[in-house]
């Protein structure tokens, strides 16, 4: 493909990434033993909750932005098929993030960080958490700025000509991610490190929520759209075909960069300093970035169906047998459209401006985003690894088998994790409580589920193992291959060139700066213009 | 669009179906809001949380279950590590009762599990939400955001009383 210095880099990435999964991974089941209750020598609130603020950051911050960088830079070399744009540039973003994310593993694994990955102020953590935090999306911007460079070229030297799809999708993914980002970098540049750093005395904790609402929907796009990368223009010809269209794609990752953006309230309903009508507004909003979502369901499910009508299957659903299910692209692809299935479900509950009460941070909540995050997300983060391993190292997987067992145990493991967890949220459970003490006969109830997740939680941790061993061992011991390629063959070549407004983005991020100011811009500035009292910081 | 980019029928249905769909929900969003009334908190208003204790309506003498002049409930409450204040309040089903409550420290958040009682205790503003039990009994309420080491310990107690013995109690003032 391109040459060694590349690929290290790329792999470097990887490893960051997948190495924070494997630790966070075997934390997570500590957690659903501690939690259960069921070995009472175990049970400490301070482990359990340094603990939780570990496994939150390594899974939400460090596993996604180190994957969506090093996957970015593949997508961006591999489909404009150039050289990437200043690889000096890009190992300092690499450092940067890195040291950010050693910086706040400090804090973390001594306990001194026990804020949870939201931060939630007034609870205050040592500083190097705040400071690690910063430097680790720091560093991911370098990445935006590389992308955006390599975006520009190509199209400066390709005049008239379009943007292939993957590129156009990375390119969308690094404008969301600097519009994203900048809500919590205001928060903890401009409140949370001189506050912990005694500079200030209070901080708004009103201000810190909505800064941090911002981000706090966005992000979860800028984690999937690697996953839906990999949908567009891998899914299709693994199975065996092609992309149903194109187009449409484009539309979809344009509506995801706008329409995600403007939304973050929904994880406010529940909030007292932000009034009725943006509540509702952004509820609007979150059912419009259904839209995206369900254009891509229908596009690669109709992929999928004319690769398995092509293959022989006949009838309403014959096609579904006759796809290649041992391909691990293919597999997890389907497997994914499982789980975004059910928890899709689940969050037309959450994003209900009313309905939202009866399930606001109970277990059900934690149940919805590791079924779409945990499971969606990273499944087909694992598929997508298996696909570049060959073309990264230079060598085959060891084994075809292999990664067919660790794409099912991950969908069962999260399966059996997440279907009690969503049934102790409806029978009242809190997220986030490290034991159950509360004397009420409600609690009796959530014994069995609890013991149940114990075993999602340790098929989990099997398979996550599974997927570092299969990656470690191809590295080191495949059979050579020389001639691994990235295809994104997964369309026909537009003849026309599509609309100038399909292949740029001006017009939509004036379109995002107005919805931004109509949807945060008031919110945030009544902090400035009406009187608020800051909070102290305190301990835990 | 469609005249811009070529888009399949297929792909054009769907899209009016999903549209249909998220109108229904969204449909019914507004239908609750605007016609029931039903809204998460949201009536902006702060408070210094510093100095809750020292006086005005979250002292700790002003605390509890009240029935205001025009003869709608009232409890107010303060949320602090590790506990709502008071710790056991009774009210009455199935009337309606406004909930007003502020911390005296961190986040927390206030949820009474099989209701819609839900609000965040965020420090600096009141949280105030309207809710009417519908059957009696013995209910717990639930910290449910974290607020330090002892979140799993912060818990309070709700009795709803039938309306028949509401009404022999009364008049029902203070806790
Ligand atoms: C390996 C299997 C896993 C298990 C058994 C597990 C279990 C848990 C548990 C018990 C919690 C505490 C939740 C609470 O009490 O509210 C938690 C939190 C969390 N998990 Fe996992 N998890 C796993 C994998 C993952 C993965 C793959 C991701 C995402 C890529 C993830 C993301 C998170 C996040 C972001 C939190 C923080 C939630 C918070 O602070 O409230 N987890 N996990
Ligand atoms: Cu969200
Ligand atoms: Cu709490």
């Amino acid at each position: 493909m391109t040459d060694s210095g590349f690929k290290k880099l790329v792999l470097s990435h990887f490893w960051v990434a997948f190495g924070a999964f494997g630790v966070a991974s075997v934390l997570g089941l500590y957690q659903v033993v501690e939690r259960s209750g069921l070995i009472p020598a175990l049970q400490s609130p301070k482990v359990y909750f340094a603990s939780v603020s570990t496994h939150g950051v390594l899974m939400a911050y460090v596993l996604t932005t180190f994957f969506v960088m090093g996957f970015g830079y593949l997508v961006a070399v591999s489909s404009l098929k150039t050289p990437l744009w200043n690889p000096k540039l890009a190992w300092v973003g690499f450092g940067v993030s890195a040291f950010g994310t050693a910086l706040a593993a400090i804090p973390l694994l001594t306990g001194r960080g026990s804020v949870l990955y939201t931060f939630y102020p007034p609870l205050q953590a040592s500083a190097l958490l705040y400071i690690g935090a910063a430097l680790l999306v720091i560093g991911s911007w370098f990445w935006c700025v590389i992308m955006l460079v390599m975006y520009g070229q190509w199209k400066k030297g390709h005049p008239g000509e379009t943007v292939p799809l993957p590129m156009f999708a990375n390119t969308a993914n690094a404008i969301l991610w600097l519009w994203t980002s900048a809500g919590v970098a205001l928060e903890v540049v401009f409140q949370l490190i001189p506050w912990s750093l005694g500079l200030m005395d209070t901080v708004d904790v009103g201000l810190a929520r909505t800064l941090f609402a911002w981000t706090l929907h966005p992000i979860v796009y800028f984690w999937l759209i690697p996953a839906y990368i990999a949908l567009y223009s891998f899914v299709p010809q693994a199975a065996g075909g092609k992309l149903f269209s194109h187009e449409l794609g484009r539309v979809a990752f344009i509506m995801l960069l706008i329409l995600s953006l403007p939304i973050g309230f929904h994880h406010l309903y529940m909030d007292p300093q932000q009034g009725k009508g943006f509540k509702l507004a952004h509820g609007v909003g979150t059912f419009l970035v259904a839209l995206p979502t369900l254009i891509t369901g229908f596009t690669i499910s109709a992929s999928l169906e004319k690769a398995g009508r092509q293959a022989g299957g006949t009838g309403l659903f014959g096609w579904i047998g006759t796809l290649p299910w041992r391909d691990p692209m293919v597999l997890a692809a389907i497997l994914a459209f499982g789980m975004l299935i059910a928890g899709g479900f689940g969050g037309i509950v959450n994003a209900s401006y009313a309905m939202n009460a009866m399930i606001h941070n109970t277990a059900w909540v934690p149940g919805h985003f590791h079924l779409i995050f945990a499971g969606t997300t990273v499944i087909l983060y694992m598929a997508i690894a298996y696909y570049v391993w060959p073309s990264l190292t230079g060598r085959t997987l060891v084994s075809r088998t292999l990664p067919v067992i660790q794409l099912w145990t991950w969908f069962i493991g999260m399966t059996i994790l997440t279907t009690p967890w969503h049934i102790l949220g409806l029978l009242g459970q809190p997220r986030r409580i490290s034991s159950v003490v509360y004397n009420s006969v409600l609690t009796l109830a959530w014994t069995p589920y609890e013991l149940a997740m114990i075993v999602g939680g340790a098929i989990l941790l099997g398979s996550a193992l599974l997927f570092l061993y299969i990656l470690w061992k191809s590295q080191t011991a495949g059979a050579p291959e020389a001639n691994a390629e990235i295809r994104y063959a997964g369309y026909e070549e537009p003849e026309t060139p599509v609309p100038v407004l399909l292949n740029d983005f001006k017009l939509w991020n004036r379109i995002i700066l107005a919805l931004m100011l109509v949807n945060f811009g008031y919110p945030i500035a009544q902090f400035f213009f009406t009187k608020t009292f800051g909070s102290i910081g305190w301990g835990y | 669009m469609s005249n811009l980019i070529p888009v399949h029928p297929l792909e054009k249905r769907w899209i009016y179906v999903v549209l249909g769909v998220i109108a229904l929900f969204l449909g019914a969003i507004f239908y609750t809001a605007l016609v029931h009334q039903v809204h998460p908190p949201g009536a902006i208003e702060t408070i210094d949380s510093a100095t809750l204790h020292l006086g005005g309506e979250f002292a700790e003498d002003k605390l509890g279950v009240r029935t205001d002049a025009d003869g709608h409930l009232r409890a107010t409450l303060v949320a602090a590590r590790y506990g709502f204040y008071p710790r056991e309040i009774r009210v009455p089903e199935g009337l309606p009762i406004t909930f007003r409550i502020a911390s005296a420290d961190v986040l927390h958040g206030m949820h009474v599990p099989m209701t819609n009682l839900d609000t965040m205790v965020v420090p600096g503003y009141v949280s105030t939400v309207t809710t009417t039990f519908p059957k009696p009994g013995e209910y717990p309420m639930l910290c449910n955001e974290y607020c330090g080491m002892g979140h799993d310990h912060m818990w309070s107690k709700v009795i709803v009383v039938s309306r028949e013995s509401w009404k022999a109690a009364a008049p029902q003032t203070g806790r």
